[in-house]
């Protein structure tokens, strides 16, 4: 795109990719400096800790969704299977299974919706978009039947510490959202299995004649979002102390949104675990701040919306 | 279905001018594909002696490179047969022509443009460190040793950890063909490959053939420029609409008459 331009708009052209590569991190700093401006709640370490908690959750979402992105595909089943493998989790636990059944249960059920898109998509061959749109309304319809669109209070001492505690400062919910994360980092870009992914995003053709088994990679991660889903899950539910089959949507187009602000192409090939972290961040404090300067609930999903438009808009001069 | 014996088992044949004897690489026969209504095979027949160089000629549109993806397990043949070392097999996926050691640069380069010059030399072929799941991707060696593959051919990169990218259109090519020729341990196929070279890396890339022929690896060379093929193919076949035209010897072959075989003017006994 930027070679049919004139030249004297190169230099232009330059620094807007530069911007839309650190998007997210230049993103970050601007909200944080707004907030702190418009309020001195922002910057507190009471308020930044409980920020953190929450982004942490978005996190495990952006992680799988990384993964999905970057062999060029887009799980949006995420919307419903969060509530889904929560409700699974609030169902086991008032069976009285156990918490580490109802907890092993939820992963299954997050991994079991990834798992069925992943064959969908990968063997039959069907469309992304389509396919996890398709499940994000069966697995909702799924959740409402299970617990007949009731919340699901789960009292358990064990996921309330984990919500609130931490080794001294650090947050749990910080420790298994930077493991999730580090993990996918490692994998992207330490592994063999994460070179794959990569290429198949990037040139599936291409990859699929070096030998690399494409269809397993796509299987791969949506596999890996179904688990995050479950992961997030858990830790939702230890949150909020309960499975809430209504709640939460807009965790779909917030995990999408972080992956695009931290650079990865939506076309797939390219992924950034760092940028995906802090476009994760930054939705979170637009939330967190607006929630502080008390503007009403409405305008989060209008800001977070306009927010991921800015970055589509951005990404336009990438290539 | 790769488990037949004709899996490679150690080297292939001695010198680089098989015995007559010993069955020829590559046997196909009745090779037909379609794409809805598009015949784009209709009858191929074609032989790749061991150790030689085999040139495929043909007009735009004959079928060359549909000819070199059923061969490598890109498409399935409609119907025919291709035997290796005289053993028939059933290519399901480019991986299985590569563990028969079949390397392949195709038309298109197949290169991964967002990966680094040495990830696209060592795609799935990356070395690793550690062991089981804790195998770790070994960037070290891989980075040093692409800089030797790469100087090997004469090719002219200045830092292997650009993405490809980057890289112009002869910069590209000559990676692929750098790739297939590394790893290609029993049949090295090249769909027009220096097409988009300047002269000094298309003499490399003709010497590169010359030197794999010396190795006793096979070569499959589909090219339209008819000095190159008399320069280093020992065969030729001309493919035209999908079918077997012409088979030659080089030695014995001048350009002109090959240019009229691929258009047709001059008619060819498929054997002559
Ligand atoms: N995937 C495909 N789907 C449909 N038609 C195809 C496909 N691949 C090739 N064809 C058709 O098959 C015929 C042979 O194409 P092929 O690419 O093998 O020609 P070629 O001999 O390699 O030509 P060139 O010298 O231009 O590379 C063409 O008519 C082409 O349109
Ligand atoms: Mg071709």
């Amino acid at each position: 795109m930027a070679d049919t331009q004139a030249p004297g708009r190169l230099g232009v052209n330059l620094s807007v990719a530069a911007a839309a590569r650190f998007a997210a991190p230049i993103g970050l700093g601007l909200v944080f400096i707004a907030f702190f401006i418009a309020t001195p709640d922002f910057l507190t370490t009471s308020n930044i800790s409980d920020l953190l908690v929450s982004a942490s959750i978005l996190l495990v979402l952006a992680m799988g969704q990384q993964l999905v992105v970057t062999t060029a595909g887009i799980d949006l089943s995420v919307g419903s299977n969060l509530p889904w493998s929560a409700a699974v989790l609030g169902y086991a636990y008032t069976q009285g299974w156990g918490l580490p059944a109802a907890v092993s249960l939820a992963l299954l059920a997050g991994l079991a919706v990834g798992v069925m898109n992943g064959l969908l998509v990968a063997r039959l061959n069907m469309t992304d978009f389509i396919v996890t749109l398709g499940s994000l309304s069966v697995v909702s319809g799924l959740t409402l039947l299970l617990t007949s669109g009731n919340t699901i209070p789960v009292n358990s001492d064990f996921l309330r510490a984990l919500a609130i505690d931490g080794i001294g400062p650090v947050r749990w919910f910080w420790v298994l959202a930077f493991l999730v994360a580090a993990l996918v980092g490692f994998l992207l870009f330490r592994t063999r299995t994460g070179t794959y992914l990569l290429s198949t995003g990037g040139n599936i053709d291409a990859a699929r004649g070096a030998g690399i088994h494409v269809d397993r990679m796509r299987l791969i991660a949506y596999a890996s979002s179904g688990l995050a889903c479950g992961i997030a899950a858990v830790l939702f539910v230890a949150r909020t102390g309960g499975s809430d089959p209504s709640l939460q949507t807009d965790l779909l187009l917030s995990s999408i949104a972080a992956v695009v602000l931290g650079g990865s192409s939506l076309f797939g090939g390219k992924a950034s675990v760092l940028g995906s972290l802090a476009g994760a961040l930054l939705l979170q404090s637009l939330i967190n701040g607006f929630t502080l300067l008390g503007i009403s609930q409405y305008y989060q999903p209008v800001a977070v919306g306009v927010v991921v438009l800015g970055a589509a808009f951005i990404s336009r001069f990438q290539k | 279905m790769t488990d037949t014996p004709a899996r490679v088992a150690g080297e292939p044949s001695t010198s680089g001018s098989a015995a007559p004897t010993s069955p020829p690489l590559v046997e196909i026969s009745g090779l037909r594909k379609s794409f809805g209504a598009v015949h784009a095979l209709r009858g191929v027949d074609l032989t790749l002696a061991d150790g030689e160089v085999t040139a495929l000629l043909g007009d735009n549109g004959a079928g060359k490179s549909t000819l070199v993806r059923c061969l490598t397990g890109v498409h399935p043949p409609d119907t025919g047969q291709i035997l290796f070392r005289g053993e028939p097999i059933q290519l399901s996926s480019p991986d299985d022509a590569r563990h028969l050691g079949i390397e392949t640069v195709y038309q298109t380069l197949g290169l991964i443009e967002d990966l680094s010059v040495w990830q696209n030399l060592y795609l799935n072929r990356e070395l690793t460190t550690g062991f089981g799941p804790f195998r770790v991707l070994d960037k070290k060696s891989m980075i040093a040793e692409s800089g030797d593959i790469l100087s090997r051919l004469d090719v002219n990169v200045p830092n292997v950890r650009a993405t490809v990218r980057r890289m112009s259109g002869g910069q590209r090519q000559s990676i692929a063909i750098a790739r297939a020729a590394n790893w290609g341990k029993t049949l090295v196929i090249m769909d027009e490959p220096t097409a988009a070279l300047g002269v000094r890396e298309t003499a490399a890339v003709e010497e590169l053939i010359r030197r794999l022929r010396d190795a006793a690896v096979t070569v499959l060379l589909i090219s339209h420029d008819m000095a190159q093929v008399l320069r280093v193919a020992d065969t030729a076949y001309v493919l035209r609409r999908g079918q077997t035209a012409a088979r030659r010897t080089v030695a014995d072959a001048t350009g002109d008459e090959l240019v009229g075989l691929i258009t047709g003017a001059v008619e060819g006994a498929a054997h002559g």
